[in-house]
């Protein structure tokens, strides 16, 4: 056990150097700058949180962007009604997104397989048309909740902190926005990291996994195993939560598209790329995806000619016209040749990909560590 | 009354289309055991034949003129016109039901090449992998359109003649504002006779019976030296050209546009749950019963008691469905049933 | 962005267009010293400026995208000396030189808004944080242009709206650092209202389809409004889910209600489903009360009426610009975008391209890039020949005001172009309003 905490460690602090340094390191790649930077943080806590739902019992949610959504609002509301500070506003996100996904879990759980990812998607959709639609008064529709001027802000009224100019969150004076604003969500992301860590070597993790491996099995050794599905569903609806809280922390808005179905696909898509069941595939995968969608679709033909500009001309010519269907406005096109590919041929996500490259090098190298790690996908579901 | 009537041929019409889309899913997955998200882009496909047919017949001379705007615009004649004249232009009017004749060849070959190329391989792959696998491929083909005709609706209008709206009021006998467009009710019949042609296909040919069997119980089939494999790839060309030619149809109902497929792919995966996985009665039975159900929805008698009913109902059915009786409406026992 | 010291004093100086223009010409070294205040993507002594082109490149908005951006490149281009000079020729007052701005090359970089405001925002936030632009502009949706607007004024970075239709942008909404010079809901339906009383009478009932989201009910408000102002009475208004696809059911109710005009309150593909459902069920053959059954879209898109093709025939609506105006600054515009391009251009792209120049012309006045100083040229800048007459950035909401224009489906259409005829152009006059009347703060002008 000792040694295993040791391991865990080095994990968690080797991991927690990589995120920190992310804007040293990822510069070079023209992604060092603070807003992206955030994005990667926050969607790598959306995508872990997932992972604990998908990745260890197998549950393919399709509404997990109704947390995300709902985990905004409340945030907003939060900066609305009660202070700037993003302390509350993170507590109460968390508190309403875990509270919403025990609800939703609660029914949805009921089944499994496809029929679980039909019952999810359907409560994330009808959450997405009435928060466009009828629950304008609350969501502020299409434009987007935001917070005003007029608006109340209890406690900092009471403290006696106005807010002078612009309207900025912040954390006892920190502004929100910016590097600090990156720092505060590489910090969740590290303890959510660490969280999720644990969850998966402890006993609650095995049970998870086991639910996954087979769940007639379970059921039949008098094991009721709903309880331990719906606390992993409601924990990953939580780190939703937090994820949406802290986008509406570093940006004041929260907008119904959040919660439409597409981006519950999003976040399937960035956990299987980077490697569903395993810890750092997750994060991966939302930064690839995250980065497609900020630096890919910005290439234009102008960025490309310059690039390729010490090509020859009609060598130039040629590889531009090669590239640029696939960037700018064509980059959901790469991201699905991309995706694809991954699923094809590496179904345990760029992890398993990582790993038989290590394979290749490393003769050895199996120990129960990296057994523990395997795709999700090599093992047989027991949903269906 | 009147408002009663045309709401259900609104809920018929509708749900001629969501049952064709899920006729072809729930056979996929019947057979094959595949959950297939491209169905969808198979839909717009088939949408797309009719866009491309259209745009072969208007292919036209384009002539450079001098204008008084500063450049020279583009005059374009039709060789069509030039060619045969009215005929010619007879021909274009009826680019849609002639687009039919064309959409069924291609739909097959793309059945086949999606089947053989990819499909095949994830045969025995966890459902998961299956959806995610052709939902890139989903967005890979929308893609692909957008690049070739553009993200905007492309008008492909009916025939003329059929273009206005019959009144079915005076048929009826319920005054002259009881009214119903030709197309719809076309698309309507269309439906029903290509559900009716599957049906009968299934049920009265040996081929269709091997199918059924298989959908029963695969393992014995195959031991009985039948060539399972080649004729599920046959069942998949098949759904592939159901939902091509239900695309080809709703054209002139809805100009189509690449993101399309993905706006009835959710719709008809609620209707195949609904009416149960594996169902063939069952999805066309939920196709028209969800149709109904969301244009009775819409009312506004029904909308001022419960505000923004419209919205949620097809999803709210599909939630009540799947706890009350998951194996949907005509489901066997003991299919999908956890 | 604190520690930026209060000009009030250079402020008071900078007042008065007289003023501008003696900047305007003095020595570009001079201007430069004058505001050693820094600010968000200060140029300095760079030699180039980057703006930032942030429009729809994916989803239904994309082509409309694709024309916005097309209109930035030909406004850079001209701003930079290159081309034919387009409405540089015909702009007046105008403080541009055709060297750039202030004697810097106009560079850009691109990003795709997917028409979601979480999408744009971020996209924007990159143009800021990493490419360093100092204004950036795009639209296709009031959702996204309000959200965008907002971070603008938080990122101390100037947002020249392209296409947002809505009241609130520029009311509710409105921002110190956010400028449209697109038309809104309101002034749709104070030009429209005249036209439709010419055509079909002042006594009328309309049925109102909306899409159900926040522009639809402000252009159903508005036009509500002016209609009832006329006589007409309202009959139902009914909301319509975003995307519907499928609208009959919210068609056939139309004809049974005792209305006997349906306005459509659509956008984008919802207008083009809507409309041609509408046309299919035989709305336009009917008659009721003794009247013919009209269709009203307030709000036209060329680019997207050409996928209702001929069901737009004769239909009533408005519009910011259309290619077919024949005056010089029209003219001179759809020239240099058909021989760059070999078709003429949407409204969409001509806003966007006048909007860049505006940014370009305000800062040669300011004779600086200093956004407080630039936002300052621009309130109240009256200018003419970019298409639209005589215009006027009001100062107090940052909203264009200049003729709308009235159309029509086209019904003998010489080209696949020309799609709309212009039925009238409703001056100034007739479209102003009092700024109160929509509430809202511009904010301060130093973030």
């Amino acid at each position: 056990m000792a040694k295993f905490l040791r391991n865990d460690l080095v994990v968690l602090a080797i991991f927690a150097v990589v995120v920190l340094a992310m804007p040293i390191w990822l510069q070079p790649l023209g992604a060092g700058y603070p807003d992206l930077l955030q994005r990667f943080a926050i969607y790598g806590i959306f995508a872990i949180g997932f992972n604990i739902l998908f990745g260890l019992t197998g549950y393919l949610s399709f509404g997990h962007a109704a947390f995300l959504g709902v985990g905004s609002y409340a945030a907003v509301w939060s900066f609305k009604l009660l202070s700037l500070n993003v302390i509350p506003a993170v507590m109460l996100s968390i508190v309403v997104a875990g509270l919403f996904a025990a609800v939703i879990g609660f029914i949805c759980l009921r089944r499994s397989g496809i029929y679980f990812s039909i019952l999810t998607l359907a409560f994330a959709q009808m959450s997405y048309n009435l928060a466009y639609s009828v629950l304008t008064p609350i969501t502020n529709g299409e434009t987007g909740l935001r917070v005003l001027r007029a608006d109340p802000r209890v406690i900092d009224g009471m403290l006696g902190v106005d807010a002078k100019g612009v309207l900025v969150t912040d954390l006892f004076g920190i502004s929100m926005s910016g590097y600090s604003g990156f720092y505060f969500c590489a910090a969740m992301l590290i303890i959510g990291f660490f969280f999720a860590m644990r969850i998966m070597r402890s006993p609650f993790g095995m049970m998870l996994k086991a639910i996954k491996s087979n769940q007639n099995r379970m059921s039949y050794t008098g094991f009721n195993t709903r309880p331990y599905a719906l606390a992993a569903f409601v924990i990953s609806g939580m780190y939703a939560g937090l994820a949406g809280a802290l986008l509406a922390a570093t940006d004041p808005l929260a907008g119904a598209e959040r919660m439409q179905w597409t981006a519950s696909g999003e976040v399937v898509l960035m956990t299987i790329l980077g490697g569903a069941g395993t810890l750092v595939g997750p994060f991966l995968g939302a930064g690839i995806i995250k980065y497609f969608e900020n630096i890919f679709s910005a290439f234009n033909q102008q960025a490309l000619n310059q690039a390729f500009s010490f090509l020859p001309e009609w060598l130039q010519d040629i590889v531009v016209g090669v590239i640029s269907p696939f960037v700018g406005e064509g980059w959901h096109l790469t991201l699905g040749v991309v995706f694809m590919l991954i699923v094809i041929f590496l179904p345990g996500g760029l992890m398993e990909g990582f790993r038989r490259l290590g394979r290749l090098f490393t003769s050895g190298g199996n120990g129960p560590d990296r057994r523990k790690a395997a795709s999700p996908a090599a093992q047989p579901q027991a949903a269906e | 009354m009147d408002a009663i009537v045309l709401q259900i041929l609104n809920g018929l019409d509708k749900g001629g289309a969501y049952a064709l889309i899920a006729l072809g899913l729930t056979l996929i997955f019947g057979t094959l055991g595949v959950v297939n998200f491209a169905h969808g882009a198979l839909f717009m496909l088939g949408a797309f034949c009719a866009v491309s047919f259209k745009k072969l017949l208007t292919l036209a001379e384009v002539t450079k003129v001098p204008s008084d705007l500063g450049f020279p615009v583009t005059k374009e004649v039709f060789y069509l016109e030039k060619w045969f004249g009215q005929t010619g232009l007879t021909i274009i009017d009826f680019a849609v039901p002639l687009a039919i004749l064309i959409s069924i060849p291609v739909m097959i070959l793309i059945g086949l090449a999606m089947e053989r190329g990819l499909v095949r391989h994830f045969y025995k792959r966890p459902h998961a992998e299956q959806i995610l696998v052709t939902f890139g491929l989903a967005i890979v083909l929308q893609e692909i359109i957008k690049a070739i005709f553009g993200a905007n609706p492309i008008p492909t209008p009916a025939p003329q003649f059929v273009s206005g709206s019959a009144n079915i009021g005076e048929w009826l006998g319920l005054g002259q504002f009881v009214v119903y467009p030709w197309w719809r009710l076309i698309y309507l019949l269309f439906s029903l006779s290509v559900l009716a042609a599957v049906f009968s296909f299934l049920r009265f040919t040996t081929w269709g019976m091997v199918v059924r069997a298989g959908m029963q119980d695969r393992e014995t089939v195959g031991l009985l030296g039948i060539n399972i494999q080649k004729r599920f790839t046959i069942v998949f060309a098949l759904a592939a050209v159901v939902a091509g030619l239900a695309g080809v149809m709703y054209t002139p109902i809805l100009p189509p546009d690449y993101h399309m497929g993905m706006e009835f792919l959710v719709l008809s995966f609620v209707v195949v749950v609904v009416g149960g996985m594996g169902s063939l009665p069952g999805a066309v039975a939920a196709g028209f019963l969800l149709g109904i159900l969301q244009s009775f929805a819409s009312m506004n008698e029904v909308k001022s008691i419960f505000p923004g009913i419209d919205q949620i109902i097809i999803y709210l059915v599909a939630v009540i469905i799947l706890l009350v009786r998951p194996r949907g409406l005509l489901g066997r026992k003991g299919v999908m049933e956890t | 962005m604190s520690g930026i010291k209060d000009g009030v004093s250079r402020r008071g100086l900078m007042k008065g267009g007289a003023a501008a223009a003696a900047i305007g010409t003095a020595p570009l070294v001079f201007s430069r010293r004058a505001w050693a205040e820094k600010f968000r993507n200060d140029p300095g002594n760079a030699k180039s400026i980057k703006l930032g082109f942030n429009v729809p490149q994916t989803g239904a908005y994309a082509d409309e995208g694709a024309d916005e951006l097309r209109a930035y490149k030909l406004a850079v281009k001209h701003l930079n000396g290159e081309g034919d000079g387009g409405l540089l020729t015909t702009m007046k007052p105008k403080s541009l030189k055709g060297n750039g701005v202030l004697g810097k090359k106009v560079e850009y970089v691109t990003g795709d808004t997917q028409t979601k405001s979480d999408a744009a925002r971020a996209s924007a936030k990159r143009m800021i944080e990493k490419d360093g632009v100092i204004m950036f502009s795009g639209g296709s949706s009031s959702g996204v242009a309000i959200a965008v607007q907002s971070l603008a004024q938080e990122m101390g970075v100037i947002f020249m709206c392209g296409l947002t239709h809505s009241n609130d942008t520029t009311g509710k909404d409105k921002r110190r650092y956010g400028f449209r010079h697109f038309f809104n809901a309101y002034m749709s339906g104070k030009a429209l209202a005249p036209v439709l009383k010419e055509t079909m009478g002042g006594e009328r009932k309309a049925y109102h389809l909306t899409a159900d989201y926040t522009w639809g009910w402000t252009q159903e408000e508005s036009i509500k409004n002016s209609t009832e102002a006329l006589g007409w009475k309202t009959v139902k208004a009914v909301r319509t889910p975003l995307g519907a696809g499928d609208f009959s059911q919210y068609i056939t109710p139309v004809l049974n209600s005792g209305a006997d005009v349906l306005i459509l309150n659509h956008y984008g593909k919802d207008m083009v489903n809507s409309l041609t459902q509408a046309v299919q069920f035989g709305l336009r053959d009917k008659q009721v009360n003794g009247k013919s059954f009209e269709i009203v879209v307030p709000l036209y898109s060329r680019l997207m009426a050409q996928g209702a093709g001929k069901n737009i025939k004769g239909i009533l609506g408005t519009t910011n610009w259309n290619w077919s105006l024949k005056d010089e600054g029209s003219k001179a515009f759809v020239k240099s975008f058909g021989q760059e391009y070999g078709f003429p251009p949407s409204q969409a792209a001509h806003t966007c391209y006048v909007q860049t120049l505006l940014y370009a012309n305000a800062c040669e006045m300011a004779g600086t890039f200093y956004p407080p100083e630039v936002i300052k040229a621009l309130e109240g800048f009256k200018f003419d020949g970019m298409g639209n007459g005589p215009t006027e950035y009001r100062a107090a909401d940052h909203q264009c005001f200049k003729s709308v224009l009235v159309v029509k489906g086209n019904e003998k259409p010489t080209s696949k172009f020309d799609l709309l005829e212009v039925v009238k152009e409703v001056p100034r006059s007739e479209v102003e309003y009092d700024p109160k009347i929509f509430g809202g703060e511009l904010g301060p002008y130093k973030v």
